[in-house]
């Protein structure tokens, strides 16, 4: 017992201690610190644990889910089910497991909110870092254009251009990326102008640094931390977003089991059939209120002056 | 000397003149901005149209027109005009308010969206005054008592309301609230029997059956309304008693109400006289912006309530690729939310002067 806490202490203040030996020592000293700090916000652990279970859901969904997600059963005796030992979710109008279906759905929702902040992020990151660099002109150009893209209300726009490109998963996808980067563009460009002027970039240009070396190593990676926190507290928006779509028809296409979909199917079972609508949108609520509070946590914990 | 003879008004009051021309330049670089804005907006529909992998003409003369029957309209809709030309005579048409017509309802666009939009109006109306009659309350009730029930209320209905599926939402009070307790009416804006009984003037059941002393109407169409404008003033309750909350905890912080609780106010006098009134200010832009995002939430709302709005008149017509109609209706969103921004904006500067400077 003694042991392992003298252990446990051993490695404590090794990650604690103010004099690291070396950049590894000090770079999980500083991620303990987060994590402590990140840890005792009741609620965003919960974030964090519904985030995982996300994950994991998605990675284990072929042992999860007992049914096929596209397959239904019987059409004359196994539609529209209520929940049961043997379909816990109910069944739908095709005669599927509606609990198969949330799982595999899963997949679709983890991919949209990776695919969108992987296409997003780095053109809010680039389009702002380089408006407050360079400013001028291409600052005002920029911007305008930033502006134009926040003047559409989301959906609405993403409403659009899936309009104009077609239906499909793919295309609610990119839909969703045009209209999520602006505000990550307003928010690197706030960081850069507090940066552009400290005595560290001075001291990279008087060595020779060219304005892209300028910019994409020493500025861009001290926006990352409030664009994480916004990303993060935008994830759950994306999801809505994308479930929106879904539910208007306009993303993923069926037999694809997204969420949105499958509870816009269920609207025309609400009376009798409640649950073919009402699961799969709970399952849109948690996984959003996940990101949500995990947002939240992880904004108190990086960036300290935005939290009320 | 004799300059001052010639232009008596500028050495009068030097000052006086610098001002105007300050005014004068701020006043022109907004509605430049405005201008270069409302520019963007139409620049973005009109791109939007131009990458519809449908083909205009084949949609209007068919796939088994002859090769000059498809010439001749693709020549009649300038498709084979510059760029730059095409969308200058797109802008010169949605200036003069010409959007086109609709495939799916054979109106002019501009008109259809007449038709439907006082529908959204009062939806999004009776939603933001919801959302604000109680979000403000509850939101200085949450500063004053912090930490106190109603501070945990709002930080819950807060994360509920961002986390939140409107459209199931919705669908789930029908589903409680019309489906098993009937205390409402289900979807719609009216039951048959009262359809053609109320005519419209402004568009708004509301006004218009009260207007013509239509009470039985009134009463069916506000059953109707109930229920989608609690679910739009949710959301909206959600941003606006959350923003309320932060507004309030800073101007309790400030030293001028410390001054107010010296000179021996009453509490109630310092939170709603002094406070509240400083925090009014950034609270109109507040209102606003959630007003402006109920449009957004309408498109979803009135589709889960069969509500004929914008919103179901854009998700109508996208179903049916009917896209003059699409494109309309977005740029109408669009114009309407960059309008209530900016009239925030100004009202705003109206109110606090500390940002006219």
């Amino acid at each position: 017992m003694t042991d392992t806490s003298a252990m446990a202490g051993g490695w404590r203040e090794w990650l604690l201690s103010p004099q690291p030996a070396s950049r590894r020592q000090a770079r999980l000293g500083r991620a303990y610190l987060l994590w402590r700090s990140f840890s005792k916000n009741k609620l965003a652990v919960i974030g964090l644990l519904i985030v995982v279970g996300l994950v994991v859901v998605s990675i284990f969904a072929d042992v999860l889910a007992q049914y096929s997600p596209v397959a239904g059963g019987d059409l004359r005796t196994e539609r529209l089910l209520p929940p049961s030992l043997k379909h816990w979710f109910g069944t739908d109008d095709q005669s599927r497991d509606i609990y198969s279906r949330v799982v595999y759905g899963s997949r679709l929702t983890l991919l949209i909110v990776a695919l969108v902040s992987i296409i997003a992020t780095p053109i809010g990151l680039l389009v702002g870092t380089a408006a407050g660099y360079l400013g001028g002109w291409v600052d005002a150009v920029l911007m305008r254009i930033t502006d134009i893209f926040l003047a559409f209300p989301r959906l609405i726009l993403a409403l659009a251009f899936v309009a104009a490109l077609g239906p499909g998963i793919g295309n609610a996808i990119i839909a969703i990326a045009i209209t999520a980067w602006p505000p990550y563009a307003r928010i690197a460009r706030a960081e850069t102008l507090t940066i552009r002027n400290s005595d560290y970039i001075s001291a990279v240009k008087l060595q020779g640094a060219s304005t892209a070396r300028i910019i994409v190593r020493h500025v861009m990676p001290l926006c990352m931390s409030s664009l994480i926190v916004r990303v993060t507290l935008d994830m759950a928006g994306i999801i809505l977003t994308a479930a929106g779509l879904g539910f208007l028809g306009l993303g993923a296409q069926p037999p694809q089991p997204e969420w949105g979909a499958m509870v816009s199917t269920g609207r025309n079972y609400l009376i009798d059939q409640w649950w073919v609508a009402a699961l799969p949108g709970l399952a849109i609520f948690v996984v959003s209120l996940g990101f949500n509070l995990l947002g939240d946590g992880l904004r108190d914990v990086l960036d300290p002056k935005a939290a009320r | 000397m004799s300059v001052s003879t010639l232009q008596p008004g500028a050495t009068a009051n030097p000052r006086r003149l610098d001002t105007a021309v300050e005014v004068a330049r701020k006043v022109g670089s907004f509605l430049f901005m405005v201008a270069v804005t409302f520019l963007g907006l139409l620049a973005v529909t009109f791109f939007i149209g131009r990458v519809v992998p449908i083909d205009p003409v084949l949609a209007i003369v068919g796939d088994r027109a002859p090769p000059q029957v498809y010439e001749r309209v693709r020549l009649e809709l300038g498709l084979d005009l510059p760029l730059w030309k095409q969308f200058w005579i797109y802008f010169v048409k949605a200036v003069t308010g010409d959007f086109g017509t609709s495939v799916l309802t054979n109106n002019p666009v501009m008109s259809d969206i007449a038709h439907v939009f006082p529908a959204t109006f009062e939806l999004a109306t009776l939603g933001t005054l919801i959302g604000a009659a109680l979000g403000i309350p509850m939101g200085v009730i949450a500063a004053v008592r912090r930490d106190g029930f109603m501070d945990q209320l709002v930080r819950i209905l807060g994360l509920i309301g961002y986390s939140i599926p409107i459209f199931w939402l919705g669908l789930m009070s029908l589903l409680v609230f019309y489906a098993r307790l009937g205390w409402v009416e289900g979807p719609g804006r009216l039951d048959v029997t009262y359809d053609y009984l109320v005519t419209p003037v402004t568009g708004m059941i509301l006004i218009d059956s009260a207007m013509q002393g239509q009470w039985d109407a009134f009463w069916n169409a506000a059953g109707h309304i109930i229920l989608p404008a609690l679910v739009l003033g949710f959301s909206a309750l959600a941003y606006i008693s959350r923003m309320t909350r932060s507004f309030m905890l800073n101007e309790l912080a400030q030293e001028y109400v410390t001054t107010a609780r010296v000179k021996g106010l009453s509490e109630f006098r310092v939170v709603t006289r002094h406070a509240l009134r400083n925090a009014a200010v950034p609270l109109i832009t507040v209102v606003a912006l959630s007003y402006a995002g109920l449009l957004e939430g309408s498109v979803l709302t009135e589709t889960v309530f069969a509500w004929p709005g914008l919103g179901q008149y854009i998700t109508n017509s996208l179903h049916n690729a009917d896209m003059n109609a699409v494109l309309g209706g977005t740029l109408i969103v669009g114009v309407i939310f960059v309008g209530i921004n900016i009239l925030s904006d100004l009202l705003y500067r109206l109110l606090d002067p500390r940002t006219r400077r």
